[in-house]
């Protein structure tokens, strides 16, 4: 069951790297998306899915590496390198320290407070005007010369670029997810009292969790701020976490895979309804609710227990 | 149950089905394609049906063609947000291979289009977006804006109240947003380069619900107020200023947008009396704008705004520029040269044409609230003619000077 899941996905990637060539330029920058919001969306799924533990304020770390990548590649012209891993390391010190706030609550204190967090980090990227330019946000972030022989500028390079980034943090989630320290974060997502009565240490795999799951978001962010050249608080704000929220409910929590087609889905309804009608945002809405009613354990998920 | 998820699933495949239909459009075609921006969903949604429907006037107007080539308008939703106008504008370059890109409302969508479009070299125009630096300090090869800069109206404004009123201390408040901060700051520069003195700045967040604790600092030693605000936090100032009594201890100024014609239908006689700054009002007295105000009411249903108007007379900047072009829109330098030279004598807000920076060079009108047959309206009480973006500034120097913003000018005078 799990290996038809893997399947599914390898066969999603290949075929998505095989038929990138042929794809004209717009397609292309949308499948970029999808790779990216993929790892966004993978990465709140380790909260969400695996922990159970519902974040409001995932779009922070997300946002923290996009500003770090927007002021270091345009103020000190900063190349790849640099910029990747103090991205990162930002993200993840910033989930660090909010995860000290926030891993005390559970259920909807929970929520409550990761969006309070998250409104901080919107409120710093909103007003701290003199390092993130506040509400004009950052422009002109060029593409990154990561030292392949390819020009990233190009839709197609830049495309195989996030898809590898996609596909190596797909398989670090994996792995995690099944180790024994991802059938722990299950276990308390299940009972938290059975797993604390087992000697577990309920707290720490709860942080880890949540740090590790801010850095993979901060590693979407990097290659966001790349591929829009372009960074503001609007990357920042609770509409941006609420969409991962749902891109992980949509998909399928606890599947990795699943939030990563939840994210194909919400940005190609976005991108391609909007297109034939005003009312998209109506469309997305009974998508979300005929979701929920109907396949409450996300797409995946209801394709997973039919197999049963 | 599995029935019913089958149907959830078979839902969310047909979504997906438009992915499968290959987008190809045709090559070269005789419809010269434009492709246009506006908020259509979120808290800007009516003014970006106010921008679609200025354009569509005036194509409408022109019997939808130019120079023998029919004109396809392909308008797309860009939410308010950058990342999804960076989108779009993808979709309308790459896919839909428009020849001419526009619209757009807010100043962060222009900032993130900007070196998308220098990059792609499309010739594109701004009607509305104003934030000042698209055209003074990172000015955009590529893009010629046919509306305004933020603190153009502003700096004109500042030498009016100087030499018009005895206000020489003037409490300032503002929304807290680079907008914001370009009106109240060009107002500010030329204000207290005359020997006027700005006393306090106040800045309210953008989901200011309630506007008494910021009422309650203002200083009641100074002459005047300066404000501005947009749509609902406009209506919502005007409303709590004359509730609170200040209206006729302190008289209020304002930036345009307070009292545009997007908010001054809603408002009651709390706006009478006030003085804004903008380089369009609804009441201005011309035969061009006569014609278009009266034909926006009666096709739209509602009052011409200066964003319809922007959009109205950007629509027409197009389609001279395509005809002095000749009609080969496919000839981008071209197509560029012949957006930056046009010049219009006869626009609804006056005669138009754009400085080197790629700016407007236009009037400027000093507007009072009056109750005129029964309806609000934005009387013009004086005119400065062919305001540029520098005002009597020299362009180096003036751009040697930061970016107004929430610490620029300096508040010398506050407390």
């Amino acid at each position: 069951m799990i290996d038809r899941k893997v399947v599914a996905g390898a066969v999603a990637v290949v075929a998505a790297a095989v038929l990138a060539p042929f794809l004209s330029s717009y397609p292309l920058t949308l499948l970029t998306q999808v790779a990216i919001m993929a790892v966004l969306a993978m990465s709140l799924d380790v909260l969400l899915g695996y922990t159970g533990l519902p974040s409001l304020g995932h779009a922070a770390y997300f946002g923290v590496a996009a500003y770090a990548v927007g002021i270091l590649s345009t103020e000190r012209q900063a190349g790849f390198g640099t910029c990747f891993v103090v991205a990162i390391v930002l993200a993840g010190i910033a989930a660090a320290v909010f995860g000290l706030v926030a891993i005390r609550a559970t259920g909807t204190y929970f929520l409550m407070i990761t969006l309070a967090l998250g409104m901080v980090v919107w409120g710093l990227a909103f007003r701290w005007v003199s390092m993130t330019k506040g509400d004009n946000g950052i422009a002109g972030v060029p593409r990154p010369d990561a030292g392949l022989p390819w020009n990233l500028g190009a839709p197609l390079p830049f495309f195989y670029f996030a898809l590898a980034a996609a596909v190596l943090a797909w398989i670090a989630l994996g792995i995690l997810a099944r180790s024994p320290f991802g059938l722990t974060l299950k276990g308390i997502r299940e009972s938290e009292s059975r797993m604390r009565a087992l000697g577990y240490n309920v707290w720490l795999h709860k942080y880890l969790a949540f740090v590790i799951a801010g850095v993979f978001a901060g590693f979407a962010g990097v290659f966001w701020a790349y591929y829009n050249g372009f960074v503001s608080p609007v990357d920042v704000q609770l509409v941006t976490s609420v969409e991962t929220l749902l891109m992980v409910a949509l998909g399928g929590p606890g599947t990795l895979a699943g939030p990563a087609l939840g994210a194909a889905v919400i940005v190609f309804l976005k991108n391609f309804v909007s297109v034939y009608t005003k009312r998209w945002l109506l469309i997305l809405g009974a998508v979300y609710i005929g979701v929920i009613l109907f396949a409450p354990r996300g797409v995946l998920g209801a394709f997973r227990s039919s197999h049963r | 149950m599995s029935a019913v998820r089958l149907i959830a699933v078979a839902v969310l495949l047909a979504f997906a089905v438009p992915l499968a239909a290959p987008p190809t459009a045709p090559a070269q075609s005789a419809p010269i394609k434009i492709g246009f921006l506006a908020p259509l969903t979120g808290p800007f949604a009516q003014i970006g049906k106010d921008m679609v429907n200025g354009n569509n006037l005036y194509l409408a107007e022109i019997g939808g063609q130019v120079a023998g080539r029919k004109i396809e308008i392909i308008v797309e939703d860009d939410e308010g947000n950058p990342a999804t106008a960076l989108n779009k504008s993808r979709k309308l370059v790459d896919q839909d291979k428009v020849a001419i890109l526009t619209g757009g409302m807010l100043a962060n969508v222009g900032y993130a289009l900007q070196p998308y479009i220098d990059a792609q070299k499309i010739p594109s125009t701004f009607p509305v977006i104003a934030a000042d630096d698209l055209t003074q300090r990172k000015p955009a090869k590529w893009i010629v804006r046919t509306g305004w800069a933020t603190s153009q109206p502003m700096h004109p404004f500042g030498e009016w109240v100087l030499k018009n009123t005895k206000y020489r201390r003037i409490a300032a408040i503002g929304m807290d947003y680079a907008f914001g901060y370009e009106i109240i700051g060009g107002f500010q520069q030329v204000f207290e380069e005359g020997g006027g003195q700005i006393v306090q700045r106040i800045w309210a967040p953008l989901n200011t619900n309630d506007f008494a604790p910021f009422l309650a600092q203002i200083r009641r030693d100074a002459d005047a107020v300066l404000a501005l605000f947009t749509g609902r936090l406009a209506l919502q100032f005007v409303k709590q200023y004359q509730e609170a009594g200040l209206k006729d201890k302190l008289p209020l100024l304002g930036g345009g947008t307070l009292t545009d014609e997007t908010v001054l239908p809603q408002m009651g006689d709390e706006a009478i009396g006030l003085i804004t700054a903008l380089h369009y009002s609804q009441a201005l007295d011309n035969p061009t704008n006569a014609k278009f105000s009266k034909a926006f009411e009666a096709s739209a249903g509602k009052i011409a705004s200066y964003y319809s108007e922007a959009t109205y007379t950007n629509a027409r900047w197009i389609v001279e520029a395509i005809k002095a072009a000749g009609g080969k829109v496919e000839d981008r330098d071209a197509m560029l040269a012949a957006l930056r030279k046009v010049d219009l004598k006869d626009t609804a807000r006056g005669p138009l044409k754009v400085d080197d920076f790629g700016n407007p060079i236009q009037n400027v009108y000093i507007r009072k609230v009056e109750r005129v047959g029964g309806k609000l309206q934005n009387t013009v009480i004086a005119t400065y003619p062919s305001v540029g973006q520098f005002w009597k500034y020299k362009p180096d120097e003036y751009m040697k000077r930061p970016l107004y913003s929430r610490d620029y000018p300096p508040c010398k005078h506050c407390q």
